[in-house]
């Protein structure tokens, strides 16, 4: 196994920037997440990793070797993509085999690698099965264990579970999770699935229009995001945005002025000084809704709303508060259901808040 | 607004019966969920209800009269499809008010002109009317498209999974907006999805569809708390639902050969009586089982933590013990490490089982 480093990678396609300045450290073993919406580079940026693209400029490093220019043959990769490609007239042992086959291994190494390969995966009960007779998630594992068996340095993953139900997703996504634990390969995989990020990778690497917005664990990029894209495009249900300005109340205290509403917040004597110091005006506080609680009666700091809609999954609610002509998303557990059109009072844990510049959309804290 | 009825409906293709002896009634203003994986005939019960298809067998009902022999138009319900599909060189308005120049209709301008007003209001696309709709983006679509079944005000809203093609963000907002179009409308609605967050949210009842036939109707609640059978209570909530084969020895469910043993208490106990020596499948939601460092009572598991997924808001703990894996969801703040030693406490109260042979509920 091996680290993977990009160096300063563009890649450019006539006018359009896919990749714009792109520095990575993958670390041996880990999972590294690239994560974005359509069109963010990500795919690029893998496919420069595995060679089938080369970049403009910037280096790639992989094991401590410069790749940049070398072939994807020549690096030791594999590379697994949403549409498991099987040859059709094989079985699922000889499509596992294959790759082996084409190195001229011998004979009985095959077999060893391959049944290793179908442990690991849970398919021994089918490796006598052509594809045609595999379900979605079989053929999937068959993809992964013609990649496994060659042992290579790192493994790349493009969106590979992204063609499948939402429930069966789910439960690929732990599979691929628990098999990067057992067999701890440097693993990059791309995808536009925020949840699929959070609950596969190690570091997640955020990207928008070919430039890296943020690179982070899952935990660092919920808790503290950088910038409105990455605090947007991360959690579900989204973070709340309220446009605010600072302003002194009748203590000459700096608070928060909220627009569309009107109602000013506390802040703590931290914030205010960042505010100060930056001498901020047009500000966006962004709130999770786990970070709102709700409440039937005005306390301190409370900000009064009406319940505009109840969401009830099963496990949590989420309710969406009116405040003004905005919508406020509160997530409670499912016991708490207000009624529709119920004045409510909703309280920000300002402990919990991000804040940031309105025009350049940058985290200030 | 109507009820829907179907009784003992069937529409096979080829060997495949799409829709196997279905029977159901939709009462009058109800957001009635259709839940199901691909493949499981939701969409061709909607478009039995429209008449896009002819049923084999059974009965459509809208506000008690038989609509079999009626034609799509004359049912008087509208359907809004997945892939949204308006008039590309019309504007918005234009779209809004080709359903009212019906010659049908024979509505008069002004009317017409009214109708649409309040409906792009309720819609948020006053501000789109003059644009042509290759200019909107997916979202807009949808909202045009769901725009002009409502101008018709028809009896009954059939929706065919209208928010699959949306981008996660904007299918969040969608589900509260449509939840809460429903509410103000007060119409019929009978909508589709594979999606069970849509489902849980936006239902009044659910019905559990899978190979044609229905499994369960019930409210969210039901649906989740009291699935009658193994598949309900996968398909429903997400991390999914734990699930051990267990052999019943007396009180207690003994599963993996012993790695791990559950004890029943009170009521579910006597419940279990003729079951004793049987084989069973217990199901434990991620959220029902709360995490300790420490032993706690009975139901006390010791395991390790095999992997973590962050989620933010909270941590799904992936758990070992002997060669049986199962999820916990765990507050951020428990701060679990790979590889540590750990107590799952099982909240038996909250658990399901089922039996192992039929797969339904037995407690």
């Amino acid at each position: 196994m091996a680290e993977i480093i990009l160096k300063h990678i563009f890649k450019r396609f006539d006018d359009l920037v896919a990749i714009n300045d792109l520095s990575l450290d993958i670390k041996e073993r880990e999972f590294l997440v690239l994560l974005g919406p359509s069109g963010c580079g990500k795919t690029t940026t893998l496919r420069c990793i595995s060679g089938l693209e080369v970049p403009d400029e910037g280096e790639i490093l992989i094991g401590g070797e410069d790749v940049t220019n070398k072939r994807a043959s020549q690096r030791d990769i594999a590379f697994v993509f949403q549409l498991y490609a099987l040859y059709p007239h094989l079985t699922v042992y000889g499509n596992i085999a294959f790759p082996l086959l084409t190195q001229r291994t011998d004979k009985k190494k095959i077999e060893q690698e391959v049944n290793r390969a179908a442990e690991i995966l849970q398919i021994k009960h089918i490796l006598n099965k052509k594809p045609k007779e595999l379900s979605g998630g079989d053929m999937q594992r068959v993809a992964l264990g013609r990649a496994i068996v060659r042992r290579p340095k790192a493994f790349l993953l493009d969106e590979p579970i992204g063609t499948l139900d939402a429930k069966f997703r789910e439960e690929m996504r732990t599979e691929l999770k628990r098999l990067h634990v057992d067999i701890g390969a440097t693993t990059v995989y791309v995808t536009h699935d925020q949840s699929e990020a959070m609950a596969m990778g190690d570091i997640v690497a955020i990207m928008n229009l070919g430039v890296l917005q943020q690179a982070g664990t899952p935990y660092e990029i919920y808790t503290n995001p950088k910038n409105l894209f990455v605090a947007n495009f991360i959690g579900t249900p989204g973070m709340n945005f309220i446009n605010c300005k600072p302003e002194r109340d009748s203590n000459g205290k700096l608070v928060l002025r909220l627009s569309l509403i009107d109602a000013c917040i506390a802040i703590s004597d931290e914030i205010q000084k960042i505010i100060l110091d930056r001498k901020e005006e047009e500000l966006v506080l962004g709130i999770r809704p786990e970070n709102v609680a709700l409440s039937l009666k005005k306390e301190w700091n409370y900000i009064k709303s009406e319940v505009f809609v109840v969401e009830a999954t099963g496990s949590y609610n989420i309710i969406d508060v009116r405040l003004g002509s905005d919508i406020v998303r509160v997530r409670t557990l499912p016991t708490v259901a207000p009624k529709i059109g119920e004045t409510v009072y909703i309280g920000i844990d300002m402990g919990r808040i991000s804040i940031f510049n309105k025009k350049d959309g940058n985290s200030i804290m | 607004m109507a009820e829907v009825k179907l009784n003992s409906l069937t529409k096979t293709f080829g060997d495949v019966a799409a829709v196997d002896n279905m029977n159901l009634e939709i009462k009058d203003k109800e957001f009635f969920v259709l839940l199901g994986p691909t493949g499981a005939g939701k969409t061709t019960t909607l478009r039995l209800i429209a008449g896009l298809e002819k049923a084999d067998k059974g009965e459509v009902y809208i506000d008690n009269i038989c609509v079999n022999g009626l034609s799509p138009a004359v049912r008087d319900v509208a359907f809004v499809f997945q892939y949204y599909t308006l008039y590309p060189n019309y504007t918005v308005k234009q779209n809004l008010e080709f359903p009212l120049r019906s010659n049908l209709r024979k509505m008069p301008q002004a009317a017409i002109d009214k109708k649409v007003s309040e409906v792009a209001e309720v819609l948020h696309v006053e501000h789109l009317m003059n644009r042509e709709t290759v200019n909107l983006s997916g979202g807009e679509m949808q909202r045009v498209a769901i725009g002009r079944a409502i101008v018709r005000a028809p009896k009954v809203f059939l929706m065919d999974e209208p928010l699959s093609n949306l981008d996660a963000k904007l299918r969040e907002e969608m589900r509260a907006e449509l939840a809460r179009l429903h509410l103000d409308m007060g119409s019929t609605f009978f909508y589709v999805t594979h999606d069970q967050i849509e489902a849980m949210t936006m239902g009044d009842r659910i019905a559990v569809l899978n190979e044609g036939k229905i499994l369960q109707i019930g409210t969210p609640n039901e649906i989740y708390n009291s699935p009658k059978d193994v598949f309900v209570a996968k398909f429903v909530g997400s991390p999914a639902i734990n699930l051990f084969d267990a052999s019943i020895d007396g009180n207690n469910l003994i599963i993996g050969k012993g790695a791990m043993i559950c004890s029943v208490v009170g009521k579910q106990s006597s419940l279990l009586k003729g079951y004793n020596k049987k084989n069973a499948i217990l199901g434990i939601r991620p959220e029902d089982i709360e995490m300790s460092r420490e032993k706690k009572g009975a139901n006390s598991i010791k395991c390790s933590v095999y992997f973590k997924q962050s989620m933010g808001v909270e941590d799904i703990l992936n758990l070992k013990i002997d060669k049986i894996f199962f999820k916990a969801v765990a507050p951020v703040k428990f701060m679990a490490k790979v590889g540590e030693v750990v107590y799952a406490n099982i909240n038996m109260d909250r658990t399901h089982l089922f039996d192992a042979e039929t797969e339904t509920c037995i407690v």
